[in-house]
Formats: structure tokens, C-alpha cells, sequence
């Protein structure tokens, strides 16, 4: 299972965070600067795997932007790591502007790729396909 | 699009929208926290407003903040009202706040349970999807229960889209509501076949979840997952299968045989990394839970470790991690296939990742055996230098520790070797695990007696040496090794060779500035050192030389007299004392040694860690009995406790009282072997590691394992351990010819000297003698002790709940609650409930408490009380009397909604933080002395003509009550429901008997036709009492009294709405007021939510707007205001005679207050 999902730049600033079992909202900000710093202390030649108190951190690192997963024992590390990507690459096809100030575009995405810890879809289209019904209103 | 519309509107032109707010707080980088709280206000204002573009705006604003980190929970009834727009833009604004804030713990979240129900039901895919994923983020108990039916009948929606999400959510309902797992699981089982693959792997998710916790109850899904995992080709869906089947063949070993040809072949077919690593680990785990009954899948197992071999080369730092942690579970079953691949695994430990380096660590420890032990741990001693000051150098040192002391030392061939190597790892500067060097180096001197001289030597040095070890004590763990080395040199005194010269150190001045613990030991052992030298010179008749360590002991002691530290200074002026009373002897020429030995004599076993707690309770010792019947005090005491404290005082003794006499104590030490002998209590050892439940003939007997030999080799010195090894090696050669006799000693300044070393015995096949005598003792256990280790399971384990036997046909009474029949169902099938309300009955009579929790459904309610219970407890026990006081005044007050509900209203107002007052529902109805009846009375929301009365049963007698039954004369408004078939005049059987002292509840449903008035119904309980001398039939009248509050039905309402209802004036009016009111407002108005029923719509100071709603849909308006001492109700209802009578039922309430 998927505990958390963040998006953290090299500042340590939370670009997006998303907990799938609750966590209180003080320990949320403890949580990401520490994850933060041991994802910034790694480097290159490093794996992309964390052992993380009771967890296991996945990231992997785009420009300045870190995405970092949380996991538990039981999830695949390899499958997150491509979920990352993919992730990412949605994006990328979707936006072609900051995508900082669409927050709850970038929520939608995810969303319809993880659910309740779990992974539901992953393909793009079938991903995207909630985001443009909503376009097409905001349009008419 | 919420942001164009909002820039639409004129008047709103001025308001932030996110995109702002991030700009903004990109360009206020200095004074952020005081930009961020400026903008809070401004939300706050605009949540105020009614247009709910302007809330979703400030809403969306608000979840960038909570992102940031703020608290937003005070916006939680905001965000529930932008979730319930209806346009689906603003609504999935709300649903987002609500998923990134809301759980278990905001107490607004009930109000949305309508909401959401809603939404769910939506035309429109996406308001259900939006739903769907709010809830998965913050479903409750409750909401889980209230909409498991709602979610469950969408597993069978018509759009894959819904049916996924569905599937998924329900796992989080099982979680909060395992009632709910039996009744889905049929349904979910039919979508690992659904046409859409995404339905099917989200259904594969959420039973590989469930399996993964309780495996048992998913084997017969097996062929299913066979035939999925033969015809699927996603490969996200595969991982999930493969991994589901890991869980399962520990429990089905054919299942595993089954499985090891199609995962071989995906094995070589698959180009996914992620695929291939899941599949070696089914098969690692197919592989152990065969590796019992089948040898023969060695192939399987080279293919395995061929593969992750290729992963470790690779260079992908991923892979190789991965590599490593799939190797790690192999070794655990079949250590010589990756023994092989030693080489590969000593290599990462060069490797520039930690991670890596770790990973392969951990392989090390299963790697080690007699053979390659001393060229591993040498291997990492490198690495130890290599990585100073590092946290990854102290991870390395805990390894050299846990992989030297494995299985008892079991790979260690030669004991001084190991000494060596602790006392090398004692270089370590500004380690934090001294104390674990320490511990390995007592714990090795203790058991492993042959090694007492050397360890004796070594640490003797150590000591000499200790200004090199605590140089700067402040940050230096290390120093605990001093500890040790204090212990061991005072304890195995006879060893040491120049005794004077390490009691000369231990008394340095420097001494005093280690840590206290540190200290107290030192003092305690230079007096075994100071007795065995005296000891040494009297037998010698050296008088002089015994005086001259006496007087340097009463020189040197005085500066720990003076320390700080208690324990320290305690020691040492007993000790003083003492010594001063010899030194009086020595004067007189008394021969004293002996007697000072005598205080040090016998010899210390290691206990087992575990020894204490399974010393087995004697036979006929009851625990729980008083020791002292607590009012008597003259009476004589007890013998057993005595005699256990008795012994260990005495076992004590020898710290406490080191200035008693010296013959007593021996005396005293006599007769304390004599009693141990014969007392069943005392820990006794035992005689080897696999018999240490034996009984041993005597306290005498020390239990030791006899490990072949050849012959110890002194090598003192410091670090020496490479000295060993090379020693080793050629030992390891000459062992089969050589024989020989003694060996020599060596200073540690001699350090390159040769030696001769001997060896005996010859080495057999696979295994390698140890270097010298080793007597290990093993540690001691209690006789009769229980062989058996602890489950430690944990109690609050989550997912215990769900360990349901899923095979079981489905019962009637397992159907998912769907709130309409519940009140129906209660009454039609009594006997189904008769089990369950059973055990109910079983618990304590707290349960009139639980006014809170009301669901009709009993068997749902067990679980829920309990969780109730432990949250309000504290509440409750300072509840407790005055709630029985209230009962007896029969006020009209009763509410399932209770104080929380009205809190969370009063925050639409000023919030207070002021506690309330505890209230209950329950009303005494009817009481004599065999039994007393509370009952409480609640609206239908989902029927407009029913009430539901709970009655809670307590017997207050010592007999048993059983067949009770209730009746009531049913008048023409209001009459009982009864079950079809009976005539009016038939009484309800209560479902349940009640054993003395519990009590129980049951519900009763009532039809009504008008509800404007209050009713007040006649009836009896009649009932069998059974005692020893036998059943009379008993009978108790009542009257059950239906308030109009009782008609009313909390309900949130918002503001804007409230004035719209009041401004469309088809509401009656009128008024009360009630002098003498002296409470705070906020309790008057928590005392109007919970006995008649409202929410708070507005507060204002000292005036609120409140609201209710009838069963039969009158709305029901309140105009609260305090002056001074007074309190006036302005009311609006549309039935007159209705709120007439409602203001009649409060102002009773209010005079009481």
C-alpha cells in the first residue's frame, strides 16, 4: 500500500501532498522536512529507495522537484518507481504551464491513479479523460 | 471553471484566487507567516458570504495552506457546505479540502453522511467518482456503516469508472466496519472476473490486501487466481496475483508446487524489472514453505539467485538494492546458494550507497559460519577504520557485535580472538554503543570461563589505559567499556597478574571524572581487588605490603566520598569505614583476609533474561489472594511472601551491608545455600541449553556446554585480532599433526612477537575445532519452567477484525444495515438477535451510559460501545452521579444527538472552550426492587409515524431473570408494534434473560398518528425471577411518557436557509421566559440541543438562533437570548400546539437549571 505521495522542490517547499492514512497535520510538516532532507543528502550513484522508520521512501528526482512515495513493506518498490514516472508524464502531456497553480488539476490526475493506497490506473488517456470533461465545462 | 466565474462577478473582482495567493506568498518571502495569516482573514470573510463561488474560492485557498501547513479544521463546516453545491466544480473543490483534512476525529463529519449518500447516487459519473475518492480518505465507523449498501450496490454500477472506485473504497469500509465484509465478499469475489480490467484489478488490490492479513480465508479463491495469473498480461495486475500468491502457499504447499513452473517461465520471459523481482520473491516463498517436504527444486532455486546475481552487477543502484533485499530472504532457508556468492556481497560493502552497504551487511550476518568468520569480521574492521565518525561506522560495529554473538557465539572458534576484537573496537571515538562492547565483553567473560585470564589481562590493560578511552567523557559512549573492564578485573581478581598495579589505577584522580554508574562499580570492585591482595600478602606473611595497600585505600578513597553522585558516594564511605575497621586489625596484627574474602565469595551465574518470568506459579499460591485480610491487623502474617522477600533482601546484602561481620555473613551465606537448596521459588540452574527445563540435583551444580577443544593461545596486547586470524590459518593446517603443551604469555608491548600456538583434536569433516577450552554456561533458567515464548500478538491490530470465515453461507441478520427497515427488522426477528444480545449481556451495566450510541442495529452496536467506552470514560465516571439524580427527575430530555453534536454547532458562533456539563437521555421509567428500567426515547427519521423506545434492563437482585415480557395499553394516537400476527393485548418477549447485576437493552417501536401533544402510556413488564428457591412470576408497572421533544430530530440547518424560513411567515409564534437562570449560556444551550433535540444555527454573545425538525417534517425555530438572570425563548413553528407545548417541556427543563 501507498502511505503518502508528495512533491517537494529542492527548497523543501511541498509542491503536493497526499496522505492515504491519516496523519495530524503538525507531524505532516515534520514528516516532509525530513523526508525532504534524506531524499537531498542522497546522490546520483545512490539508489532511489529509502529505509524510513517503519516504511520505505521511493523518489525519484525531476529538475528541482523531488516525488516521493511512501510505502510499506508489502508494495513492489520497482512498480512505484515506474508509477512515478508515469505520473509524471501525465503531467507533463497535460500541462503545458506551472503546474503549481493548478493544485487541484494536479489532485484530479492523481487521484485517478492512486486510490486508497492503491494503484488503479495507469493509462493516460483513461487518466485524462475526467480532466477534459471538466475542461469542456469550464469552456461552455 | 471556479476561478473564471469568480472573476466574472464584479464585486468579488478584488478576491485572491489561488494562483494569486501563490504569487503572493512567492513575493512576501519575508514576512510570509504574516502575508499568510492576512490572507486567512480575508477567507475568513469570504466564507462568510453567501455566494458559493466566493467559498469554493477561499475553500480551494484554504487546502493550498492546510498543504503548507496550517491548520484549517476550523473551516470544516465551510468545506462541508461548498461539498454540498450542486455544481460539480465547486463540489470537487470541497471533496478535496475534505479528503486532505477531515478523519475520524473531525466531529462535523456525521453531518455529511446525507451528503455524501447523495453524491453517490448522482447521475453523473464524476460526482459519484469525486465522492468516492473523498470518502476513502476520511471514511469513519459510522459512515462506513451508514453507507456500506450505498457502496456495495455500486460495485455493480454500469461504468467501469464507478465500479473500480467502488471496489477500492470498500476495502477502507472493511477496515472500519468488518460487520460488512461477509455481505460484500460475494460481490467482490464476482468483479476478479469483470470485463473491465481495471475492476478486476481493483479487485485483485483489495483481496490481496485482505488475504495478506488473514491468508486462511482466501485458499479457496486459489484456482481463480490461478487461471487470472495464467491470462493476464498487465503487468500491474500480475505483481498484485504474485504477490497475493506469496501470502498464500505458507498455508498450501501444493498450491506452491503449482505455482513454481508459471513463475519460472515469467521469470525468463519478463522484461519488467518490477514483474521479475515480485516473481523471485513468490517463488523465495514458495521455496520455504516447500523446503520442508520437497528437496528437489535446487534448479529453482540457482535460477533465483542467478537472477539476482545479475541484478547485484548490474549498475543500476536500484536493482542491485533490490538484489540484495531478495537475496537476504533466500539465505534465510537456503544459506549455501548464497554462500557461494560471497565475493559478490563483500564487494558492495565498498559500494558508495549506505543503503546498499547496509542491505549487504545484513547479509553478512547469515553468511558467517566457523570457516569465514574471523576473514569477515576482519573485512569489516577495515571498513570500521575507513568510516569514522559516521553513523554508518556505529551500524558496522552493531554488526561485528550481532554476527560474533550469534546463536550463542556458535561461530566463534576462538574466544580471545573475540576479545581482541572488543577491545580493538574500544579505539572507536564518539560511538554510541559502548555500552554494547561492554555488555558482549561481560557477558564472554561470565560464560566463557576458560577466557576469564585473558579477558582479566586485557581489560586489567584497558584499565591501565583508561585516560586514552574517556579522554572527553562529555560525548564519548565509549567509555563504558570501563564499566566492563572495572567488573570483570574486580570480580576474576585471582586472574590478575599485577593486581597492585591495576588497583593503583582504578584509584587515579582522573577516575572521578567518568559517569556515576561508572564510578559506583569502580568502587565496588577495587575492594575484591583490595581483598584479594590482601588475601595474597597475608598467606605470604608480607605484613607490611598488606598495610601499605590499606593505607592506600583510605588515602585514595576519600575523593569518592566527596562525589556528587549518591550511589558513588554510598559505596565509598561504607567502604572507607570498613577498611578503616581492618586497618584496626592489622594493627593488632589480626589476620583479617579470610574474612574480607569470605564478603565476595561464591560465584555469579548469568540469569536467562526471560528466567524471571517463567518461574511457574507454585501449586496452591493464589496470586490474588490477600496477603493480609485488610481489616484485620493483628492477625499473624502470611509465610510465602515473607520467605520471598526475606531471601532477597539477603541476596542484597552483600552491597547494602558490607560493614557487617564478616562470620555472620559467611553463617549467613551458609544457611542461605541450605534454604535456596530446598526452596521451590529460588531460580535454580540448569543443566544444558536443549534440557533447561530439567530439574538439576543442586544449587551447586554449574550447568556448562562442553565444546571440543585444542589448546588456548595467549596473545595479549593491544588490537591483536589480525595476529589471530594468520594464527588461525596455519592452526587450521598443523591441527591434525600437531599436539603440544602449554603456551605463553605476552605483554601487549611485545606485540610482534611469534608464538607458538597448540592445537588438539582432530578437525572433522565440515566443521573446525575452537582454538582452545571453552566452557560456555549456559544461562540459567527457572525449574519448571513453561517452554513456550509468548504470542506477542497485538491486541489492537486493525485488521484482526477481519479475520472472517468467508466461505460461510450468509445469515439473515448479516445483511449490510440500510437505514429504512432497520426499526422493522428489530421487531421481526428477535430470535436472530437472541445470540448476539446475548454476549452483550455478559458485559458490565455501564451501558446506560452509552446514550451516544443508539443505532438500532444491535449487533452493531457492541463494537461500537466499546470504542465509545474507552474514549469517554474519563467523562463518564464524573458523570456518573449526577447523572442518576437527573434520571430520577423525570424532565423531558432525550437525544441521541448528544454534547458533541452542539459543540460542533456553537463553532458557527464564538467557540468556548468551557467543558459541558454531562448529561443523559436516559430516564428512569419504572424501578423495584428486582429490576430498574431507563428508557429513552428517538425520532424515525426515515418514517414519519414511528418513535423508537430503548429500554435498558438492569437486574438489581441476586436471581436470574428471565422471560420477561413488555406490554403496553396502546391508545388510539399511539400504539405499539408488534409483531404480525399478535393481538393488541400480547406483550413483546424482551430477546435476552439477565444474570444478576447486568444489565441490557432492548427497543420497542411505537406508531403514532399526531405528534403536536405529549402521550403518556400505560403498561407492565412482567418477569420470572429464579433463585434457589425457585421462580415466582413478578410483574412492574410503569408509565411510558412520549415528551414532544421526543418527536424532534436533530438537524443542522444553515443560516441562510433559517432565514428564509422565517422570513416566508407560514411559522405560528410565541414565547416563554423563565427567570433564575444562573448557568453559562453555552450549557443552557447545550442543555436545549441535547434534551429537546436542536442544532445552534448562529450564536451571537449572548443570543443564538436554533433549529429542529419534527418526524412529520414542522420546523421548528428558536430565538435564544440571556439577559442577566433571565432567559427568554422566542419560537417559531408551523403547528402551533405543537411548539406550545415544546416551550412548555423547556421551560421545565430551564427551571431546574
Amino acid at each position: 500500500m501507498i502511505k503518502f505521495f508528495l512533491m517537494v522542490n529542492k527548497q523543501g517547499q511541498t509542491r503536493l501532498s497526499r496522505y492515504y492514512e491519516h496523519v495530524e497535520i503538525n507531524k505532516r510538516t515534520m514528516l516532509e522536512a525530513e523526508v525532504i532532507k534524506n531524499c537531498l543528502s542522497r546522490s546520483k550513484d545512490q539508489c532511489s529507495f529509502i529505509e524510513y522508520k517503519d516504511f520505505k521512501l521511493v523518489y525519484r528526482q525531476y529538475a528541482a522537484l523531488f516525488v516521493v512515495v511512501g510505502i510499506n513493506e508489502t508494495e513492489n518498490e520497482m512498480a512505484v518507481y515506474e508509477l512515478i514516472h508515469n505520473f509524471v508524464e501525465v503531467l507533463d502531456k497535460y500541462f503545458s504551464r506551472v503546474i503549481m497553480f493548478n493544485l487541484d488539476r494536479v489532485h484530479i490526475i492523481l487521484d485517478e491513479m492512486v486510490l486508497n493506497g492503491c494503484i488503479v490506473e495507469t493509462n493516460r488517456n483513461r487518466i485524462l479523460a475526467p480532466l477534459s470533461v471538466l475542461d469542456k465545462v469550464a469552456e461552455s | 471553471m471556479a476561478l473564471k466565474m469568480v472573476k466574472g462577478s464584479i464585486d468579488r473582482m478584488f478576491d485572491k484566487n489561488l494562483q494569486d495567493l501563490v504569487r503572493g506568498i512567492r513575493n512576501h518571502k519575508e514576512d510570509e507567516a504574516k502575508y499568510i495569516s492576512q490572507c486567512i482573514d480575508e477567507i475568513k470573510q469570504e466564507l462568510k458570504q453567501d455566494n458559493i463561488a466566493v467559498k469554493a474560492n477561499a475553500v480551494c485557498k484554504l487546502t493550498y495552506l492546510q498543504m503548507l501547513g496550517y491548520d484549517i479544521s476550523w473551516a470544516a463546516f465551510n468545506i462541508i457546505e461548498v461539498m454540498s453545491a450542486s455544481k460539480f466544480t465547486f463540489k470537487r473543490i470541497g471533496y478535496l479540502a475534505a479528503s486532505q483534512c477531515f478523519h475520524e476525529g473531525t466531529d462535523v463529519i456525521m453531518l455529511t453522511t446525507n451528503q455524501i449518500r447523495k453524491d453517490l447516487s448522482s447521475p453523473n459519473q464524476y460526482d459519484t467518482g469525486v465522492a468516492l475518492t473523498g470518502l476513502s480518505c476520511f471514511v469513519t465507523p459510522d459512515l462506513a456503516r451508514d453507507l456500506a449498501n450505498d457502496i456495495m450496490t455500486l460495485m455493480s454500477h454500469t461504468k467501469p469508472y464507478i465500479r473500480k472506485k467502488a471496489v477500492l473504497i470498500m476495502y477502507k469500509v472493511f477496515l472500519k466496519y468488518p460487520e460488512s465484509l461477509r455481505p460484500a465478499f460475494p460481490r467482490l469475489k464476482e468483479k476478479l472476473e469483470d470485463p473491465d480490467p481495471g475492476v478486476q484489478s481493483a479487485a485483485v488490490n483489495v483481496i490481496c490486501e485482505l488475504a495478506r492479513r488473514n491468508p486462511k480465508n482466501y485458499l479457496s479463491l486459489a484456482p481463480l487466481f490461478f487461471k487470472l495469473m495464467t491470462s493476464s498480461t498487465n503487468n500491474w495486475v500480475l505483481i498484485k496475483i504474485i504477490k497475493l500468491f506469496g501470502a498464500l502457499t505458507p498455508l498450501e504447499p501444493r498450491l506452491g508446487k503449482k505455482l513454481i513452473e508459471p513463475l519460472t517461465n515469467l521469470i525468463h520471459s519478463t522484461s519488467a524489472m518490477s514483474l521479475l523481482y515480485e516473481c523471485v520473491n513468490t517463488v523465495i516463498a514458495v521455496l520455504i514453505s516447500l523446503s520442508s517436504g520437497m528437496p528437489n527444486h535446487s534448479a529453482s532455486i540457482q535460477l533465483c539467485v542467478q537472477k539476482l546475481r545479475i541484478l547485484i552487477e548490474d549498475s543500476d543502484q536500484n536493482l542491485k538494492y533490490l538484489g540484495l533485499l531478495a537475496m537476504s530472504k533466500i539465505l534465510k532457508t537456503h544459506p549455501k546458494s548464497v554462500q557461494s556468492h560471497k565475493d559478490l556481497i563483500l564487494q558492495c560493502l565498498d559500494d558508495k550507497d549506505e543503503s546498499i552497504r547496509l542491505r549487504a551487511l545484513d547479509l553478512l550476518y547469515g553468511m558467517v559460519s566457523k570457516k569465514n568468520l574471523m576473514e569477515i569480521v576482519k573485512k569489516l574492521m577495515i571498513h570500521v577504520d575507513k568510516a569514522e565518525g559516521t553513523t554508518y561506522r556505529d551500524e558496522l560495529l552493531t554488526k561485528i557485535i550481532d554476527i560474533c554473538s550469534q546463536s550463542n557465539y556458535q561461530y566463534i572458534t576462538n574466544f580471545e580472538w573475540y576479545i581482541s576484537i572488543l577491545v580493538e573496537l574500544t579505539r572507536l571515538e564518539g560511538t554510541r554503543h559502548g555500552h554494547l562492547i561492554a555488555a558482549q565483553m561481560l557477558d564472554v567473560a561470565i560464560r566463557v570461563k576458560a577466557i576469564r585470564k585473558f579477558a582479566v589481562s586485557q581489560m586489567a590493560m584497558l584499565l591501565d589505559n583508561a585516560h586514552l578511552i574517556a579522554s572527553n567523557t562529555q560525548r564519548n559512549g565509549i567509555c563504558e567499556v570501563l564499566y566492563a573492564a572495572a567488573w570483570i578485573c574486580g570480580e576474576f581478581s585471582e586472574h590478575l597478574e599485577e593486581a597492585n598495579q591495576t588497583l593503583e589505577a582504578m584509584l587515579r584522580p582522573k577516575v572521578t571524572t567518568l559517569p556515576g554508574h561508572i564510578q559506583a562499580v569502580y568502587v565496588q570492585n577495587m575492594v575484591k581487588l583490595y581483598a584479594s591482595l590482601l588475601q595474597q600478602k597475608e598467606q605470604s606473611g608480607e605484613k607490611e605490603a598488606a598495610q601499605e595497600i590499606t593505607q592506600l585505600m583510605i588515602e585514595r578513597l576519600p575523593q569518592f566520598v566527596q562525589s556528587a553522585d549518591l550511589e558513588v558516594q554510598e559505596r565509598a564511605s561504607c567502604i572507607l569505614q570498613l577498611i578503616k575497621y581492618i586497618q584496626k586489625l592489622q594493627i593488632k596484627e589480626v589476620p583479617v583476609a579470610e574474612e574480607v574474602i569470605a564478603l565476595f565469595a561464591g560465584e555469579l551465574n548469568p540469569v536467562a533474561p526471560k528466567a524471571q518470568k517463567k518461574v511457574p506459579v507454585p501449586e496452591g499460591l493464589d496470586l490474588d489472594a490477600w496477603i493480609n485480610e485488610p481489616p484485620s491487623d493483628s492477625e499473624s502474617e502470611d509465610e510465602k511472601p515473607k520467605t520471598i522477600f526475606h531471601d532477597e533482601e539477603q541476596r542484597h546484602s552483600r552491597h547494602r551491608q558490607p560493614e557487617i561481620d564478616e562470620e555472620e555473613l559467611a553463617r549467613r551465606r551458609e544457611a542461605r545455600k541450605q534454604e535456596q537448596a530446598n526452596n521451590p521459588f529460588y531460580i535454580k540452574s540448569s543443566p544444558s541449553p536443549q534440557k533447561r527445563y530439567q530439574d538439576t540435583p543442586g544449587v551447586e551444580h554449574i550447568p556448562v556446554v562442553q565444546i571440543d577443544l585444542s589448546v588456548p593461545l595467549k596473545v595479549p596486547g593491544m588490537p591483536m585480532s589480525d595476529q589471530y586470524v594468520k594464527l588461525e590459518e596455519e592452526r587450521r593446517h598443523k591441527q591434525k599433526l600437531e599436539k603440544d603443551k602449554k603456551k605463553k604469555k605476552q605483554k601487549k608491548e611485545k606485540r610482534g612477537k611469534h608464538h607458538r600456538h597448540n592445537s588438539l583434536h582432530t578437525e572433522s569433516e565440515e566443521d573446525i575445532a575452537p582454538a582452545h577450552h571453552v566452557d560456555i554456561i549456559t544461562e540459567e533458567m527457572p525449574e519448571n519452567a513453561l517452554p513456550s515464548d509468548e504470542d506477542d500478538k497485538d491486541p489492537n491490530d486493525p485488521y484482526k477484525a477481519l479475520d472472517i470465515d468467508l466461505d460461510k453461507p450468509l445469515a439473515d441478520s448479516e445483511k449490510l444495515p440500510v437505514q429504512r427497515h432497520r426499526n422493522v427488522e428489530t421487531l421481526k426477528s428477535p430470535d436472530s438477535e437472541a445470540p448476539l444480545v446475548e454476549k452483550k449481556s455478559k458485559k458490565p451495566k455501564k451501558k446506560e451510559k452509552k446514550h451516544k450510541e443508539k443505532e438500532r442495529d444491535k449487533g452493531k452496536k457492541k463494537e461500537k460501545e466499546k470504542k465509545k467506552s474507552s474514549k469517554h470514560k474519563k467523562k463518564k465516571h464524573k458523570k456518573e452521579k449526577e447523572e442518576k439524580s437527573k434520571d430520577k427527575k423525570k424532565s423531558k430530555k432525550k437525544s441521541h444527538h448528544s454534547e458533541e453534536e452542539t459543540t460542533e454547532s456553537v463553532q458557527n458562533g464564538t467557540l468556548d472552550d468551557e467543558p459541558l456539563p454531562p448529561m443523559s437521555s436516559y430516564r428512569l421509567l419504572a424501578e423495584n426492587p428486582y429490576i430498574k428500567m431507563t428508557y429513552d426515547i428517538q425520532g424515525n427519521l426515515q418514517n414519519d409515524s414511528q418513535v423508537t423506545v430503548s429500554v435498558i434492563f438492569e437486574n438489581k437482585s441476586t436471581s436470574f431473570l428471565k422471560s420477561m415480557e413488555l406490554n403496553v395499553l396502546d391508545s388510539l394516537n399511539t400504539k405499539m408494534l408488534r409483531p404480525e400476527g399478535s393481538s393488541v393485548h400480547d406483550g413483546i418477549p424482551v430477546p435476552f434473560q439477565l444474570p444478576p447485576g447486568i444489565s441490557n437493552e432492548a427497543q420497542f417501536v411505537f406508531t403514532l398518528q399526531s405528534i403536536v401533544m405529549a402521550q403518556k402510556l400505560k403498561g407492565t413488564l412482567s418477569f420470572i425471577v429464579k433463585n434457589d428457591e425457585g421462580s415466582t412470576h413478578e410483574k412492574l408497572d410503569f408509565k411510558l411518557h412520549f415528551s414532544c421533544a421526543s418527536y424532534l430530530i436533530t438537524t443542522p440547518c444553515y443560516s441562510d436557509a433559517f432565514a428564509k424560513l422565517l422570513e416566508s411567515g407560514d411559522l405560528h409564534m410565541s414565547s416563554i421566559k423563565v427567570d433564575g437562570i444562573s448557568i453559562s449560556f453555552q450549557h443552557l444551550l447545550a442543555k436545549i440541543c441535547f434534551h429537546h433535540h436542536f442544532s445552534v444555527v448562529e450564536r451571537v454573545d449572548s443570543c443564538a438562533s436554533m433549529y429542529s425538525r419534527s418526524i412529520q417534517g414542522h420546523h421548528v425555530c428558536l430565538l435564544v437570548k440571556k439577559g442577566e438572570n433571565s432567559v427568554s425563548i422566542d419560537g417559531k413553528c408551523s403547528d402551533s400546539t405543537l411548539l406550545s407545548n415544546l416551550l412548555d417541556e423547556m421551560k421545565e427543563t430551564l427551571s431546574k437549571c
